[in-house]
């Protein structure tokens, strides 16, 4: 059970959170970009075996979606959504 | 090969066992192979072992990081079983299953393949729907499924006490799948790899590769590891939830992510629980290992992870939804668990094809592919050494994410 | 007590509390404060196991959770599987046997494996047991393995329970260096909590003869306990195990014995600051030949049974060690009168120090043991010199032996922090800290008192950033040892797992057959994979196959440390999170008014609790089914719709944010209206669908379907939070705000008209999709016409406590017009007769719009919304698409949902399958829909059913709408 840095809330246990996966690159625009980089981008996340760049929502407490750097290896979250830790 | 028997262990045993040979070599490791395939695991083993057997090629090194068998194959939950819900999966893995059932006689080692069938449990009824769908289909391609009572459940699993009418998931029925089976995990690596072996084909453990080597025509040329080095045509990447590790040193991205799934061990009991016994409602499946201990999975931990542990939240949501339906292994015992890293493609479906980078060919995307070891093997050697994919593995080729023509086998449960 | 075992004095042991208790059926008495394992010694027990495989005689090896050979079965209420007889506490009535032996310990016929094991060996069953197949050997061979039998029932009394602990500093062990720490961290004001498995606090200094300060240790102990119990910042948990730790520095620890005497056990969850392990060490044996045999015993253990139980497990003595710590074992047991023959020591040579403490025991330098004679009771042993040559045979009845200390690292390997091989000591040893985690005591390799007492105190001071405290005078004999990973000359089996049955031959054999990692041994040879996750073997694994390889003990590495420490009942772990409290119903205000109809109940999707049908006497589901969609079809009908998901937006942005989320646009609603969409993920494929209302300007109704509320909650929470934060919209769920009672059928204006209303019902001012705010019975509602069963229809929604009164009111209002209340099922019925779809069944997470004939949905006005690139890269493809349609079976019958429809019935691969399959009351007979591969072109041919079996149905093609294709019902 992780321990999330909510910024509103504080930490709070991971069960109160729903994870809502990893941080992609922003949407390209769909009317300017090849069919190829659109499938690219539709299904391919980030998978680092390392910090990776993820979203959490914390539906049992504020309602907040957030995002956390968290080392894949470890469950370490190297950076909070604050920028600290 | 060394052939293994009742009688051979009586003839060694005279000579205290002194005379026994290896089962593989550690053979010295070449500068250049014609194929090399990645990872020790089941599907990397069960691949050169075809290599050799269907089609010839023992010019082949399996490079392994750690030890042979290490993988996933060392930290599953040995299920195998065909029933799945769409044209593409169904044949292939009733294929597996077959192939499992005549490794013991092919390899001459104990499998111990136990055909115990599963039963799911069902507990309500969109679950009963999804499960009424695949009975038909399955049949189509000779795998069985049959719809039984509740009073038929319990019979079959007395220890399940649980989820009675008044139960929060009352028991519905169930489902019996009478091909599935359990074996021995270890055994099935170990088998292989003597196999190979003895078809002279090389594993050269604790042999990480760092790096793929692309030639300056963008073909594969090789791999990069510690110990130097090593050049080959065709490269084969078979490590499971490092696919994507690997395949970035070449600047190929796929559609894999990495996930960490549970299971855990109690204590040897004597006999308990005859069936593997799914409970899709509940999110728990288990059976009872020949040495007595349960073996039983839950779900996947959230987010991405190559951690080798669990998760404590999905690990009590598991036990709890165990306990339910039955309580009395409340007094039972918890004696270890572990997870996998497993990788998950963006449909949930296999992946097996050669890449953008001509000569090197990845199987991915099997989330805990155990059950398709043989079949697996068995196809990626096709497709290797033919530069064709198997009939069985063309659903599953990589420019189906090109089109969006995702095989979606994830149930479909949806209330009414 | 018959046997004479028992002391005349001193132990822990309270010897005015006898206690009566039962081992494989004969009664023995013990006392207060025993184990099962001290009460048996006590009472003379010597054969108390059956090995694992060969079902050799085992007796007491340990005093602890090492105990890796007496495993018993409790019996009556606390029937329970394996437990190792040293951690079962002795209570009056308490019955055991031994596991794993039959018919009886003592005639055990499973003993003749013994004469075969030559033919046995390691991994002998990946050789033979082939043919004709595994399950002829199987059942047998489940029967012979798995130990204990399996708990048959439940706790008969008592539950579980799980809470939550929080503290600065958690501290595993309760031994001097725990409480050495303990102190120092409470004294500083830090929040503690400290747990230790033993029914007394103490640890080692319970077994050991120490003094602290110049007064027995134990008072030290009690001393310490009284400061720290008074202290409102320290939790101290006994009889307590950590044995999990998780990341975050997130600790699972249980509690056996909870001071509630309701409570079984009690698990604690808890988040630690900073945890420190003071868990000490446990002793490892030796190898020699017959090592296993009853009276062997660990050193530590045969001091804790003469000092702290007050039995001397035997009468004459010889002592085997590599180390100083089995000197002081050998003093203890002279000083209550036993018999020491001789200290065979490996080591050359013996230190001063160490001999110092036996003065006229023989020492026997250089030596060891190479075989213990005697089968259910050692009678002799062998003793060598290390190199070889002549025996000399030493009668006993007991052998302490002691292989060295490996502190006991598993937490702070779970944690992922690493260990480093330490030559002096020969074991593993915490090295860097991966979580916030100290270790401290033996744990850390501080193998004497005084060294303990300060790693506690040091190692807490740096925690609490205090100055360490004094430590108080502990005297101890200094720890020196020499590594003897196995006896080279042994005589016989030599055993390295006792619980496994696994001998050194065996790790030869599997290095031998190319199992060289340690991995490959363990597994091959089983080895370490018992009960006790080879506490007191693992490190002599690792030790022989380093001689055998000729490698370092680092270069072999040690096997992965996981949870748990100690096996945990399931029960603990599940807590009180039996199924109604982990998924608890969602219920409406009129689910007792549904029961007491007589219902039939089901969850129907988010774990709403909602009525399938209402059967009357004699009714079955097809029946009451049919006569509630009569009503419906023909009269008027009622059900409660409040579990759909209702969101309400406002803002300025919701058009847009809805037209982004839909497929079809919605900016262009004016208020009071309505529009049906689809909403679909980026990858083109249907998430939902639903209603979206327009109320004013910056108000919306968004409804979703039951089941995907809450996910879809969460994605529009997703879009506005990350893609949009700047846009103005917010989004309330409302779904438990509203509920509603949907009136339905030719009838429903009639009923609405009879209930009172101030809206003006025509069909002109209130058409189809429009909203109206008014009063329905008296009661503030919101009207919504929208209809999901193609017949006239009044969503009445009103807050949840007026949800009865209008139901009520709703039934009485329809009673003239023959009102019914309409179940799922009906529903269901009812949608697949209109040829609406259904997420699940028609959506299957492989059609789009265009399959289900809806392209109307897709906008071509909007440049982007979610999915309409997929769609269209998706739609360019080659791919057959699967298209809905609706099917008669001709015949007429049933056919079974999701059957398949194959090209001419023919066995081959499928071209679509049936999606539902109904009675029709409109038709009078089954109808259905299907997907169907090119289906839209098919209308009017025949497709076929295959079934299981091979029997095929045909259906003809048609339309999807099978009733009222033009729609005038539900306009009307």
């Amino acid at each position: 059970m992780m321990q999330i840095p909510c910024p509103f809330c504080g930490p709070r246990n991971e069960s109160e959170f729903s994870f809502g996966g990893p941080v992609k690159p922003p949407r390209p625009d769909p009317s300017a970009v090849s069919d190829e980089d659109w499938t690219a981008w539709l299904t391919q996340v980030p998978n680092p075996l390392g910090p990776v760049q993820e979203q959490w929502w914390h539906v049992r407490g504020c309602g907040t979606w957030l995002t956390i750097w968290r080392d894949t290896r470890t469950h370490d979250i190297v950076e909070a959504p604050d920028g600290g830790r | 090969m060394q052939r293994y028997s009742a009688f051979s262990l009586l003839r060694h045993g005279i000579n205290r066992h002194t005379t026994w040979a290896p089962a593989w070599r550690s053979p010295p490791l070449k500068d250049r192979y014609d194929v090399i395939v990645i990872g020790a695991g089941g599907h990397g083993l069960a691949t050169a072992y075809y290599l050799a057997k269907e089609h010839g090629l023992t010019n082949v090194a399996v490079l392994e990081r750690g030890w042979l068998g290490g993988g996933n194959i060392a930290r599953n939950t040995i299920t195998i079983r065909s029933n799945y819900m769409r044209d593409a999966s169904i044949p292939f893995y009733v294929k597996s299953v077959a192939l499992y059932e005549a490794m013991t006689r092919e390899l001459n080692f104990n499998m111990m393949h136990s055909k115990r069938s599963m039963i799911d449990v069902i507990q309500n009824y969109p679950m009963m729907r999804d499960r009424r769908r695949r009975q038909h289909i399955m049949d189509i391609y000779g795998s069985t499924y049959e719809q039984i009572s509740e009073a038929e459940v319990r019979r079959r699993i007395p220890a399940l006490t649980g989820g009675g009418p008044d139960a929060r998931l009352p028991v519905v029925g169930g489902y019996v799948h009478t091909d599935a089976a359990i074996n021995r995990h270890d055994a099935v690596a170990w088998g292989y790899a003597r196999a190979i072996d003895a078809m002279g084909g090389e594993i050269h453990q604790q042999t990480p590769v760092t790096q793929l080597l692309r030639g300056a025509d963008g073909r594969i040329e090789g791999v990069e590891t510690p110990r130097g080095v090593i050049r080959a045509p065709k490269v084969a990447v078979a490590v499971s939830g490092h696919t994507t590790t690997l395949t970035e040193t070449v600047g190929l991205k796929l559609p894999l992510r990495t996930m960490n799934l549970t299971a855990f061990v109690s204590e040897p009991v004597k006999p308990l629980v005859d069936v593997i016994v799914n409970c899709p409602d509940a999110g728990f499946y288990l059976s009872q290992s020949d040495k007595g201990s349960l073996v039983i999975g839950g779900a996947p931990d959230p987010g991405q992870s190559f951690r080798r542990d669990i998760k404590q939240t999905v690990f009590e949501d598991t036990v709890s939804a165990m306990l339910s339906l039955f309580p009395s292994f409340k007094k039972l015992k918890f004696l270890r668990q572990w997870g996998g890293h497993l990788d998950i493609a963006h449909d949930a479906s296999p992946i097996q094809d050669e890449t953008d980078v001509p000569g090197l060919f990845i199987t991915a995307g099997w989330w805990g592919g155990y059950k398709a070891i043989p079949a697996g093997g068995l196809t990626l050697a096709h497709l290797v050494a033919t530069g064709r994919p198997h009939p069985l593995m063309e659903p599953f080729g990589i420019n189906r994410f090109r089109h969006l023509d995702y095989v979606m086998e994830t149930g479909t449960t949806t209330a009414r | 007590m018959a046997a004479g075992n028992r002391l005349a004095a001193g132990g822990r042991i309270d010897r005015s509390k006898p206690l009566h208790f039962t081992f494989n059926g004969k009664a023995y008495t013990g006392f207060q404060g025993d184990t099962l394992a001290s009460a048996l010694l006590a009472n003379g027990v010597r054969l108390t196991a059956r090995s694992f495989k060969y079902h050799r005689p085992r007796g007491i090896v340990g005093a602890g959770v090492e105990e890796p050979a007496t495993l018993v079965e409790l019996m009556g209420d606390d029937a329970s599987g394996n437990r190792p007889a040293t951690t079962v506490p002795l209570t009056e009535g308490l019955a055991a046997k031994a596991v794993n032996c039959w018919p009886s310990l003592a005639f055990d016929i499973g003993a003749v494996n013994q004469l075969a094991s030559r033919f046995i060996p390691a991994g002998f069953y990946y050789k033979t047991f082939k043919w004709p197949n595994w399950h002829l050997y199987e059942r047998p061979i489940r029967k012979a393995a798995g130990l204990a039998a399996a708990p048959s029932e439940p706790p008969s009394k008592g539950h579980y329970e799980t809470r939550y602990g929080h503290c600065d500093v958690l501290i595993a062990g309760a031994g001097p260096a725990g409480l050495m720490a303990a102190l120092t961290v409470a004294r500083a004001g830090l929040r503690v909590m400290i747990a230790d498995e033993g029914c007394e606090a103490g640890g080692s200094l319970l077994s050991r003869r120490l003094t602290i300060g110049g007064t027995d240790a134990m008072e030290w102990v009690d001393a310490t306990f009284a400061e720290l119990n008074a202290m409102p910042n320290v939790t101290h948990l006994q009889n307590a195990t950590v044995w999990g730790y998780r990341e975050h520095n997130y600790l699972m620890v249980t509690e056996r014995a909870p001071a509630n005497p309701s409570l079984l056990e009690r698990t604690w969850r808890v988040r630690a600051g900073h945890v420190i392990t003071a868990t000490g060490a446990i002793e490892r044996g030796l190898v020699f030949g017959n090592n296993d045999r009853p009276g062997v015993m660990l050193a530590s253990a045969v001091q804790a049974y003469v000092n702290r139980y007050g039995v001397a497990p035997g009468k004459r003595a010889v002592i085997f060690t590599n180390n100083n710590s089995a000197y002081a074992v050998a003093a203890d047991l002279a000083a209550a009168g036993v018999e020491v023959r001789a200290i065979a020591d490996s080591r050359d040579a013996v230190p001063d120090e160490a001999r110092a403490i036996v003065p006229g025991i023989e020492i026997m330098a250089g030596k060891c043991v190479t075989e213990a004679q005697g089968t259910r009771q050692i009678r002799s042993v062998a003793v060598a010199a290390k190199t070889g040559g002549s025996a000399r045979i030493l009668s006993c009845d007991l052998l302490a032996m002691s292989g060295g200390w490996n502190p006991t690292v598993h937490l702070w390997s779970q944690s992922r922090s690493t260990l480093r091989y330490d030559d002096p000591l020969a074991t593993f040893l915490p090295d860097t800290p991966a979580q916030p985690i100290s270790a401290a005591g033996a744990a850390n390799g501080a193998l004497t008192l005084q060294d303990a007492l300060r790693s506690g105190a040091e190692a807490a001071a740096q925690i609490a950033g205090t100055t360490p405290p004094d430590i108080p005078d502990a005297p101890d004999l200094p720890y020196a040892m020499e590594p003897l990973w196995r006896v080279e000359t042994a005589k016989g089996k030599a055993f390295l797992d006792l619980q496994n049955d696994v001998t050194v031959d065996d790790i030869h054999l599997a290095l031998r057959e190319g199992y060289s990692n340690v991995e490959h041994v363990k597994r091959y040879t089983t080895g370490g994979m018992g009960f006790d996750q080879g506490k007191t073997g693992n490190i002599n694994i690792i030790g022989t196959v380093a001689l055998a390889q000729g490698l370092a003990m680092d270069q072999v590495g040690t096997t992965t440390f996981r949870a748990p420490y100690t096996p945990v009942s399931f029960g603990a772990i599940g807590g009180l999170r039996e199924e109604t409290v982990a998924l608890p119903y969602r219920h409406t205000p009129i689910t007792e008014w549904n029961l007491a109809q007589g219902a039939f109940m089901y969850e129907a999707g988010a774990r709403w609790r909602r009525p399938g049908y209402f059967p009357r006497a004699g009714e079955g589901l097809q029946e009451a089914t049919n006569r509630e969609c009569r009503a419906v079809r023909f009269g008027v009908g009622v059900y409660d719709g409040s579990p759909l998901g209702t969101f309400e937006l406002k803002g300025r942005d919701v058009g847009r944010f809805l037209d982004y989320l839909y497929s079809n646009v919605m900016s262009s609603l004016k208020p009071g209206n309505g529009r049906y969409g689809l909403m679909l993920s980026d990858d083109g494929l249907i998430m939902d669908d639903g209603v979206c209302f327009r109320l004013d300007d910056h108000r919306w109704i968004v409804s979703t379907s039951t089941g995907h509320a809450d996910a879809i909650n969460g994605h529009m929470e997703e879009m506005l939070q990350t893609r949009f934060p700047e846009w103005n919209v917010f989004i309330t769920t409302v779904t438990s705000q509203w509920n509603n009672a949907t009136i339905c059928g030719p009838k429903a204006r009639e009923v609405m008209a009879a209930l009172g209303t101030d809206i003006d019902l025509s069909p002109e001012a209130f058409p189809f999709m429009t909203v109206r705010d008014g009063t329905v019975a008296g009661l503030p509602a919101r009207v919504v016409r929208v209809s999901f069963t193609g017949e006239l229809s009044f969503e009445v929604n009103v807050a949840p406590r007026h949800m009865r009164a209008l139901w009520a009111k709703v039934m009485e209002a329809g009673a003239p017009f023959g009102i019914l209340p309409v179940g799922s099922e009906a529903s269901h019925v009812l949608r697949v007769e209109k040829g609406f779809l259904s997420l699940g069944h028609e959506v299957d997470g492989t059609v789009d719009a265009y399959d289900l004939g809806m392209g109307w949905a897709m906008s071509k006005k909007k440049s982007d919304y979610l999915g309409k690139r997929a769609v269209q890269i998706r739609r360019e493809g080659a791919a057959p698409r699967r298209e809905l349609v609706g099917v008669i079976p001709e015949p007429d019958r049933q056919i079974p949902e999701g059957a398949p429809l194959t090209p001419g019935g023919r066995r081959e691969k499928t071209e679509g399958f049936v999606t539902a399959c109904v009675w029709s009351v409109v038709h009078e007979r089954w109808v259905g829909l299907a997907l169907l591969e090119g289906g839209h072109a098919r209308h009017g041919e025949t497709a076929h059913v295959r079934l299981k079996g091979g029997e095929v149905i045909p259906v003809r093609v048609t339309a999807p709408c099978h009733y009222d294709p033009d729609g005038d019902k539900l306009r009307s």
